[in-house]
């Protein structure tokens, strides 16, 4: 009975302690409140910021590239469908697993991509892993993406250039914006990643090839997965452009370089639109727009014959005896000479203890100007530069817009060299020697063209004087209302030349075909004018035979034409570097060319 | 009689004998709301139906075991209450041979094709166990007071902690240590010791926890439960705070919770449904879900404080700390309080095992509230 009464105290006992435990819970509880309240209310604004970065990303659009074709719509640069894998860094909570997987799933090194998140130092800004996923790839992503945490697939277009290397120096290519580059003005409105022209047109021109990024704000789960799309803002695509080149031309012209190192260049001297530029060596645009590896890069770039030099705007080559053309525009403009002033040519010019030879050993006997255009005499503008000198010849050059870029629309052109005596004393710090004079007559010593300046030179003669400033694109397609819009032909020079010398420099040109040392420049078809030059690499003084001349010492050859002759509707250029004469082997290039170019059924569309 | 009892009535709410059963069926259909929505996005490869469908399905089970419980005379549970433990230590036994592994942890028993959980039912008998034994008021020595008792509850805690399960074996020593404290001949004072070290223990937790560098907790915690991932933790605790953060004052409603929705917020639907709710509800969905809780414990010791017997007593302290715990372990956690264990939030968070178990010992309860005047 008494442990009744006890247990019944014990009870009682142990019940008025459980006012602790009520006690207990109410602590936890107001504990728990607080926290919410803090959490909720004063922190509550702030979380919910944060949530809804969370939910919430901003990704590119990107707008596709204006396409470019040439003068006959023939399809030079396109776009074509390419899967990206990108992958936004925030959203991976295990980058080593995602490195595994990936490169399980498609053909990228784990390694690589290791390397490309650490570089990476924008984790909410996608990360483009690989582009150019095969379909194979592209399905294995899409089945598996929801293992995949972060990634995203995304279809995009790719640069393409169905022509391979033709015209690879025009047209030029793309490559990804670099992080520097993102923070120039002119690549306001893009992001990393976008592609940006590198070269040729695709440079020049990449205001409006490029068009305008778009975005669009996506809520994504908690692997970075789109679940729907918040607000869109479609990109505006690139406007196309139509170019001057002529495809099927253009591929004769790189076909006719064949293994050697030089250029050709094909314009309409009555515009300026530039029909061929071809530049040898060459490159294959897609490679470069592809990107490159390190290695294919550094071999590339230093190839020693230069590739990726557009010869045709870049390079920069001694004129040899086309420069005589100025020479003799000069000497009869300042009337130092009349058309039928006789100079005698023994096959040597003395000048102090210096000899000065002709390239015909036994020399041409008495020459006038138009002899001494059509054989090239030496002799006959070694007289006439020295009556002339230095300035003066620096002046009439000038008028013809050498020593000077031309303005093309192409990035990087080099201007040549006219040199003078002010131009010795400031460049080298020199007076001028005479001797150099008799040599600038002759298109050596310091006097530099490109083959695009000599292309000009012969058009403007063949032109009547009017100098037009050489292009490629000739107008630009409107993508937003599909409207074209011309550009007009820009008249650069009227060069100051009587009408007396233009008619003894056409008929010389003429000759030069006809009878002179262009003779393998004569058509069946079609009346063509032009002139042959040899630029000295090196002087031939100090060579015994030139047969035994290393092929690297060997002189330049240079072709120059126009035709028809009454009637120019082309001008060519032709430097073949290292092979010898000009009228042997220039010659039936520019021939072919405009052989090719005024034959009146030609196939103007390339398949 | 129960003149301490009425102090802490609330309007006599603990007289109402539908009270108990309507709160826990309010509090877990807030819970399957939550799972539902923070489920609705998730690719169930689960066998046979969404898990809001499962967790109903748990309701309906555990509505049964709480009517068999209250209507079960409680005092045969006394009677085999010793063969119960010893089973369910037996169990536990089981898990660690026969159990399935997931994540280098074995909780689970499979049989066909559900699991449940034999840890969640050996913390329900320890309570029973230690109510037996107290209840025959052994003598107040150190022996039959502290160090028997402690010999029964080890085999059991430390089969939890070697699944190994930190956070069911918290509980149970926590379980353990209230009980050992109210049944004690310890004078008042070192109850308001306890409940003193309770009250700081968050600033312990700033104190000596937060101090400690990213990889020093990874490392404990790796240490005592590999299957905690550490490593997720940070990220985990972050999203939590920013789904009850975002909720605000009113709540981002039942489908404007992106965290939960979205899953920013992994496990949504089980150690993180507080979470969930919070977002969807905001704070004054939160004072509600509280003040419910708070009815409910207030019931849960309003019983205690009128049962006739010691037995019915030390089950409501047991049964109270245990769910008490666990709710301050799993809010804890999800507001950043506490280091992220997997504890269950009782009655909202998914799980068969747990909740029918909870269900289960609120039956009992409610069995001891119908009993008070039988003798």
């Amino acid at each position: 009975m008494e442990s009744v009464v006890k247990q019944s105290e014990n009870l009682r006992r142990i019940q008025r302690r459980l006012i602790f435990l009520r006690l207990g819970v109410v602590v936890v509880l107001a504990i728990l409140l607080i926290r919410m309240w803090y959490i909720q209310i004063v922190k509550g604004e702030e979380y919910a910021i944060l949530s809804e970065q969370n939910r919430v990303r901003m990704v590119y659009l990107k707008p596709p590239r204006g396409l470019i074709y040439d003068r006959h719509h023939n399809l030079l640069a396109n776009n074509i469908p390419s899967f990206n894998l990108y992958v936004v860094l925030d959203d991976v909570d295990d980058r080593q697993r995602l490195q595994e997987d990936l490169s399980a799933l498609i053909r990228v090194s784990a390694d690589d991509i290791r390397v490309a998140m650490a570089k990476h130092n924008t984790p909410r800004l996608p990360l483009k892993v690989k582009e150019n996923l095969t379909l194979k790839e592209a399905a294995a992503i899409e089945s598996n993406l929801p293992q995949l945490p972060g990634v995203v697939l995304q279809a995009e277009t790719e640069r393409s250039y169905p022509q391979g290397s033709a015209a690879a120096h025009i047209i030029g290519y793309v490559g990804e914006i670099s992080a520097q580059g993102l923070k120039e003005e002119q690549f306001q409105g893009l992001n990393l990643g976008s592609a940006v022209g590198k070269y040729g047109v695709e440079l020049e021109y990449d205001q409006i090839l490029r068009g305008r990024v778009g975005h669009k704000t996506i809520e994504v789960d908690a692997r970075g997965h789109e679940q729907r799309v918040i607000q869109i803002k479609e990109p505006v695509p690139g406007d196309d452009l139509h170019l001057t080149i002529d495809l099927p031309l253009q591929r004769l012209a790189e076909g006719l370089l064949e293994d050697a190192a030089g250029a050709i260049v094909a314009l309409d001297p009555r515009n300026g639109d530039v029909l061929v530029l071809a530049s040898h060596p060459t490159f294959d645009p897609n490679v470069l727009t592809r990107g490159l590896t390190v290695s294919h890069w550094n071999q590339i770039r230093h190839d020693l014959r230069k590739p990726m030099t557009n010869r045709a705007t870049q390079g920069q080559y001694p004129p040899g005896s086309v420069f005589k053309l100025v020479v003799a525009a000069g000497g009869l403009e300042s009337g130092s000479i009349s058309r039928s002033t006789p100079i005698e040519c023994r096959g040597r010019f003395q000048m102090g203890s210096r000899v000065f030879k002709d390239w015909r050993k036994e020399g041409h006997g008495l020459v006038n100007l138009h002899e001494g255009l059509v054989h090239s005499c030496d002799i006959y503008f070694y007289t006439l530069g020295r009556q002339l000198g230095i300035d003066k010849l620096a002046h009439y050059a000038a008028q013809f817009g050498l020593g000077r870029r031309t303005g093309i629309d192409l990035p990087a052109e080099s201007p040549g060299i006219v040199p003078s005596s002010k131009w010795k004393a400031r460049v080298l710090g020199e007076r001028w020697y005479p001797g150099e004079t008799i040599l600038v007559a002759i298109g050596q010593s310091y006097v530099t063209v490109t083959p695009l300046q000599m292309a000009t030179l012969i058009g403007t003669i063949a032109n009547n004087g009017l100098q037009y400033r050489p292009r490629v694109v000739r107008k630009f397609e409107k993508r937003q209302d599909d409207t074209l819009v011309d550009i007009e032909p820009f008249l650069l020079d009227t060069v100051p030349i009587h009408h007396e010398t233009l008619t003894a420099l056409h008929e010389a040109l003429r000759d030069v075909v006809v009878s002179g040392t262009g003779r393998r420049a004569q058509s069946r078809d079609i009346a063509i004018s032009g002139k042959t030059g040899t630029a000295q690499v090196v002087s031939l003084d100090k060579v015994e035979s030139e047969d035994n001349v290393p092929h690297g010492l060997r002189d330049h050859a240079w072709f120059v034409a126009y035709a028809p002759s009454d009637d120019p509707e082309i001008a060519v250029s032709v430097i073949l570097e290292h092979m010898g004469h000009g009228g042997t082997v220039a010659a039936p290039i520019a021939r072919a060319i405009i052989d090719e170019y005024l034959q009146p059924d030609r196939v103007l569309m390339v398949p | 009689m129960n003149g301490e009892g009425e102090k802490f009535s609330l309007g006599g709410v603990h007289e109402w004998q539908f009270g108990l059963p309507v709160l826990i069926l309010t509090i877990s259909s807030l819970g399957i709301l939550s799972i539902y929505s923070a489920s609705q996005n998730v690719a169930h490869n689960f066998e046979w139906a969404p898990l809001y469908l499962k967790q109903i399905t748990w309701v309906v089970i555990g509505g049964v075991a709480f009517l068999v419980m209250s209507a079960y005379d409680y005092h045969r549970l006394s009677r085999y209450a010793y063969v119960l433990y010893v089973l369910s230590l037996l169990l536990l036994v089981l898990v660690s041979f026969a159990g399935r592994s997931t994540r280098g942890a074995q909780r689970w028993l499979e049989i066909g094709s559900f699991s449940f959980q034999p840890s969640e039912v050996a913390k329900v008998m320890l309570v029973v166990m230690l109510a037996r034994y107290f209840s025959t008021w052994p003598s107040t020595g150190v022996l039959h007071r502290i160090i028997i008792p402690v010999i029964l509850m080890f085999p059991g805690f430390l089969l939890i902690l070697l699944q190994p399960d930190l956070g069911t074996a918290i509980t149970y020593l926590f379980v353990f240590l209230t009980i050992i404290l109210f049944v004690g001949p310890w004078t008042r004072s070192l109850i308001f010791g306890f409940f003193g070290i309770l009250m700081v223990l968050p600033f312990l937790w700033k104190g000596l926890w937060m101090p400690l560098r990213a990889y020093q907790k990874e490392r404990i915690l790796a240490f005592l439960d590999p299957t905690l991932d550490p490593m997720g933790q940070g990220y985990q605790a972050l999203q939590s705070k920013i789904a009850i953060g975002s909720g605000q004052l009113s709540g981002q409603g039942l489908y404007g919770a992106t965290q939960s929705q979205l899953q920013f917020l992994p496990d949504g639907y089980t150690d993180f449904a507080f979470a969930v709710f919070a977002e969807q509800w905001g704070f004054l969905g939160v004072v509600i879900l509280l003040f419910l809780y708070y009815l409910l414990f207030m019931m849960m010791i309003g019983i205690g404080e009128r049962a006739k017997d010691l037995f019915g007593v030390i089950l409501v302290i047991g049964i109270t700390a245990m769910l008490s715990f666990c709710l301050m372990v799993n809010i804890g956690m999800t507001v950043g309080l506490l280091p992220i264990v997997g504890i269950p939030l009782p009655l909202m968070s998914y799980g068969g095992t747990t909740l029918v178990m909870t269900f289960a010992v609120l039956g009992l309860l409610l069995n001891i509230k119908r009993r008070r005047f039988s003798s």
